[in-house]
């Protein structure tokens, strides 16, 4: 054989780590699992913070009594917490039906028309306003101008103020969810002569009913947890809530009002409805996913 | 005839009018209601104009320069709002994009186990559910309180640049723009991650193939094929920071005079609206609605410029 | 029997459904050209031709499927006892209760056996005994043994066999007149095909069928009559044009067809 042996040690194939690439490889990977730290971090810090101080300050009463006047102790966030069910609630009447409806013309009966890609493009303009923006307009529309029945702020202006918020997560997560069914299903009932109106409502619906339901309860989720929407609609009050067309509290208005309060009893309810707040929500996201989960099986 | 007997057991071959009435109706109804979406934009783009047009007729252009913000007076300027608006969302950016991107590199790349990030994964989007009016509250009693001191020590040493002027006790632009960077980053990271997991398969191969490092390939092809959609999520985010209002509010300081220095307190134009909307009456809800105006012009661009981004990248894939 | 071209508007027992100088597009794009056909009543007619002629689309005019199509269009009648199905005033919801379909892939739905069943005639308004008829359509698909026990379970517990046969039960349940089958066996294996066939030979005692297939095999063993359609490419058209080359029964096109074309597909030359 004429052929000289290899040499080894330039055509070697093991990994020099001493390399420039080889190190700087190193570098980046260590740089981008920093970065993921810092990123998970403070998810981390704040839950922790919230839950720690949460469970030091709650009580049973805390969540029966109203808070207590300035410069007083004890008292609760009863009022907050009825409020926020209730704005939810109303928010909910609202946007769902409209958001679901409007998702069903989307994705069953639009057929990809011009008027159907502006309500898209609509939507997401809708999905990217701010949200105090929202709280603006209802202010405008509906608190300033006393159209509902002579009252100002309210529980009602409040609901419709979210309601705008989440108007564009239902929509889409419909529109979305609807594509999502097979088209030989929609043909199924079609051709065993159903209406749209039957074959939409009796066969496509309750096969898109997961996807729907998750978009939804999201949408919820992150409602509940909204502030400026609330601060000049449903405004914020003392009082156990006085009907849906009167000012009434809720937890984020709370938490934001008594922040900066100089006085210790009113921080510690801050904390208190930030920890029932947080749990509510991370509850309803874990939700939101077991839904979802639930569909694909 | 048997067929024709049995033909007679179904009452409906004909439809009754009544079920063709629901049928149209139902039509009609769920395109009225999508027609809603439409007129819920409009409406809120005229409400808000119709409020602000005192304040239109009165400053002019000049309320966008002017730093004056004066309610006694009556004389109303928001550039102070709209300065610290631009400033805080871009700072906020310019350290949330990187580490949201590396985060999401690292989240599609095999680094760690599937299991593992997963849960990273998880995690970070739960922090996007967290309202932010509880991150607020965080910012006032943790956040600030543990930054003042490193920020102080910036000012010592660099003092005497503008930016750092100020010494820092108490709310001010530094702890509004970190509790945007902690809200951005659950937004950046998702949206870069599902682009990069979109980006095919065989560029990666191609890469690899030919000799390049994990790293060179990142850099050089999976980044470079992804980048447009992760620009349009770049830019959502700014959208929606320059429109946060809760933590903001809470630790921005809400000062209405104009201030060069990160960290004396400083505003925002949402915060200016969460502020002072509930005390203000006559002229001064007129130029707040004015303020209220121009976020919406600016968030509206921004978003439009975004769904741009986005489609084009869409149109590259498909 | 013989068939003439001639179009009478005169309700005739013997025909089912004719097609008068059908055309169908979508958007600008010419699918079938110049349709004229006479689908006899009481027998099974089968449609054949290589894919992409326009079989299915010819088929899902019968029942106005393609209505869902935003840029389909027809010109030309299709005509059903006297009526041409495309006049404004027609309901195609009600044309579906008359003519009904059974698809390419199963497609039951998401709901138990008997509600799948069930579901179809009480659209029609069913008012007769629902448990009789479930069984009764069930029996006659061909599907009874494999179902009797787990009438309560979803449709999707079945396999994808006896799911097509579960669809021709829903489809027979609401008792149509004519019922079009666009290639119900290509998506199965030849087991449940050749009881899907079966099937058809039970149906076709009652109903008026045609049907889609790609099988020649098939068209032979099921059909009473065949349609064969072909495609050309027009000058200037942006893609084949389908168009039918020759009806007759099955027996003279597959032994002596009349077209050197239908020749050359049935001894499989090409397609
Ligand atoms: N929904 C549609 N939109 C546009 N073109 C279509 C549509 N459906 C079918 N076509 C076209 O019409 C022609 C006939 O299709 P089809 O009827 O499905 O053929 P076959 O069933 O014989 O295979 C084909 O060229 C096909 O591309
Ligand atoms: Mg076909």
């Amino acid at each position: 054989m004429t052929f000289s042996s290899p040499n080894f040690s330039t055509t070697s194939l093991h990994r020099k780590p001493g390399l420039l690439r080889n190190r700087a490889n190193a570098a980046m990977t260590a740089v981008a699992a920093t970065f993921a730290t810092i990123a998970v971090l403070p998810l981390i810090f704040v839950i922790a913070y919230v839950l720690i101080k949460g469970i030091t300050v709650l009580s049973p009463s805390i969540f029966f009594e109203l808070p207590p006047p300035p410069g007083l102790d004890g008292g609760g966030i009863g009022n907050a917490l009825i409020g926020t069910l209730v704005v939810t609630l109303i928010s909910c009447v609202f946007a769902v039906p409209v958001g679901v409806g409007g998702g069903i013309y989307l994705a069953e009966f639009s057929q990809g028309n011009k008027f159907a890609e502006f309500v898209r493009f609509g939507t997401n303009v809708l999905a990217g306003v701010p949200s105090i923006i929202a709280g603006v307009f209802i202010y405008g529309l509906v608190v300033s101008t006393r159209v509902l029945f002579g009252n100002s702020y309210s529980a009602v202006a409040g609901g419709l103020a979210l309601a705008v918020l989440m108007l564009p997560t239902i929509i889409k997560t419909t529109d979305e969810g609807l594509k999502l069914v097979p088209q030989e299903l929609r043909w199924g009932a079609l051709g065993v002569g159903a209406s749209t109106f039957v074959t939409t409502m009796k066969v496509v619906l309750p096969a898109a009913v997961a996807p729907i339901a998750t978009g939804v309860v999201l949408a919820i989720a992150r409602s509940a947890g909204e502030t400026a929407p609330l601060i000049f609609t449903a405004l914020f009050s003392p009082f156990w809530p006085e009907g849906i067309f009167k000012p009434l509290a809720t937890m984020s208005v709370l938490i934001f009002n008594f922040a900066i309060m100089p006085y210790e009893a009113q921080i510690t309810l801050a904390w208190a409805a930030s920890f029932v707040l947080v749990v509510m929500i991370l509850g309803m996201n874990i939700f939101a996913r077991w839904i979802s989960g639930f569909a694909q099986r | 005839m048997e067929a024709t007997r049995r033909d007679l057991l179904y009452t409906l071959r004909h439809r009754p009018a009544s079920d063709k009435l629901v049928d149209n109706g139902f039509r009609s109804l769920v395109t009225a209601l999508a027609a809603l979406v439409g007129i819920v934009l409009l409406a809120i783009f005229l409400v808000v104009f119709w409020e602000a047009r005192e304040a239109i007729h009165l400053f002019g252009l000049n309320f966008i320069t002017s730093t004056t913000w004066n309610p006694v007076e009556e004389k109303f300027g928001a550039f102070t709002a709209i300065y610290g608006t631009i400033l805080t969302s871009v700072l906020a950016l310019l350290l949330a994009v990187p580490l949201g991107v590396g985060t999401a590199i690292f989240l599609t790349e095999n680094f760690i186990h599937q299991k593992y990030r997963t849960i990273i994964s998880n995690m970070v989007e739960l922090l996007a559910a967290i309202p932010s009016v509880v991150l607020g509250l965080w910012a006032i009693f943790v956040l600030e309180p543990t930054i003042r001191p490193v920020l102080n020590v910036i000012h010592n040493k660099l003092g005497f640049i503008p930016i750092f002027s100020t010494p820092a006790n108490g709310p001010g632009f530094m702890p509004a723009v970190l509790i945007l960077v902690v809200m951005l980053l659950p937004i950046i990271t998702a949206i870069s991650r599902d682009c990069l997991n979109q980006v095919p398969p065989d560029l990666r191969q191609a890469a690899y193939g030919i000799g390049a490092t994990r790293w060179t390939s990142i850099f050089q092809v999976i980044l470079p094929a992804a980048i447009s959609g992760i620009i349009g999520g770049i830019m959502l985010a700014l959208g929606r920071a320059m429109g946060e209002t809760m933590a903001v509010t809470m630790i921005i300081g809400n000062s209405t005079s104009f201030n060069l220095s990160w960290f004396a307190p400083g505003n925002t134009i949402a915060a200016l609206l969460a502020n002072q909307f509930g005390e203000a009456d006559g002229i001064q809800v007129s130029a707040l609605m004015y303020a209220a105006l121009v976020l919406m012009i600016i968030t509206f661009i921004v978003n439009v410029l975004a769904q741009w981004i986005v489609k084009r990248l869409s149109l590259k894939y498909d | 029997m013989s068939f003439t071209t001639h179009i009478t508007d005169v309700p005739n027992d013997q025909v089912a459904i004719t097609c008068d100088n059908v055309t169908i597009s979508y958007g600008s794009f010419e699918a079938v050209k110049s349709v004229f056909l006479e689908v006899p009543r009481g027998k099974v007619t089968a449609f054949i031709g290589p894919s992409g002629c326009g079989k299915s689309t010819v088929l899902r005019c019968f029942n106005r499927m393609n209505d869902l199509i935003p840029s389909f269009s027809l010109k030309g009648r299709i005509i059903y006892e006297g009526q041409d199905l495309y006049e404004p005033k027609v309901d195609p919801v009600e044309v579906r209760r008359r003519i009904g379909m059974v698809f390419q892939r199963p497609n039951p739905f998401p709901k138990s056996i008997y509600e799948n069943i069930a579901f179809g005639a009480r659209i029609n308004g069913y008012t007769g005994d629902m448990d009789e008829l479930v069984e009764r359509s069930l029996r006659r698909a061909a599907v009874w043994d494999e179902c009797k026990d787990k009438l309560q379970e979803s449709g999707y517990s079945l396999s994808g066999g006896q799911q097509q046969r579960l669809c021709i039960a829903r489809t027979i349940a609401t008792q149509p007149d004519v019922i079009l089958m666009d290639e119900p066996c290509s998506a199965l294996d030849p087991i449940s095909t050749l009881k899907v066939e079966e099937t058809m030979h039970e149906l076709k005692k009652e109903f008026t069928i045609v049907i889609v297939t790609h099988n020649m095999q098939q068209a032979v063993r099921v059909s009473d009559m065949t349609a064969f359609y072909n495609a050309v490419a027009v000058e200037g058209g942006s893609g084949k044009v389908g168009y039918l080359v020759e009806f007759d029964e099955t027996a003279n096109i597959f032994n002596n067809p009349k077209q050197q074309s239908t020749q050359e597909y049935v001894s499989g030359r090409f397609g």
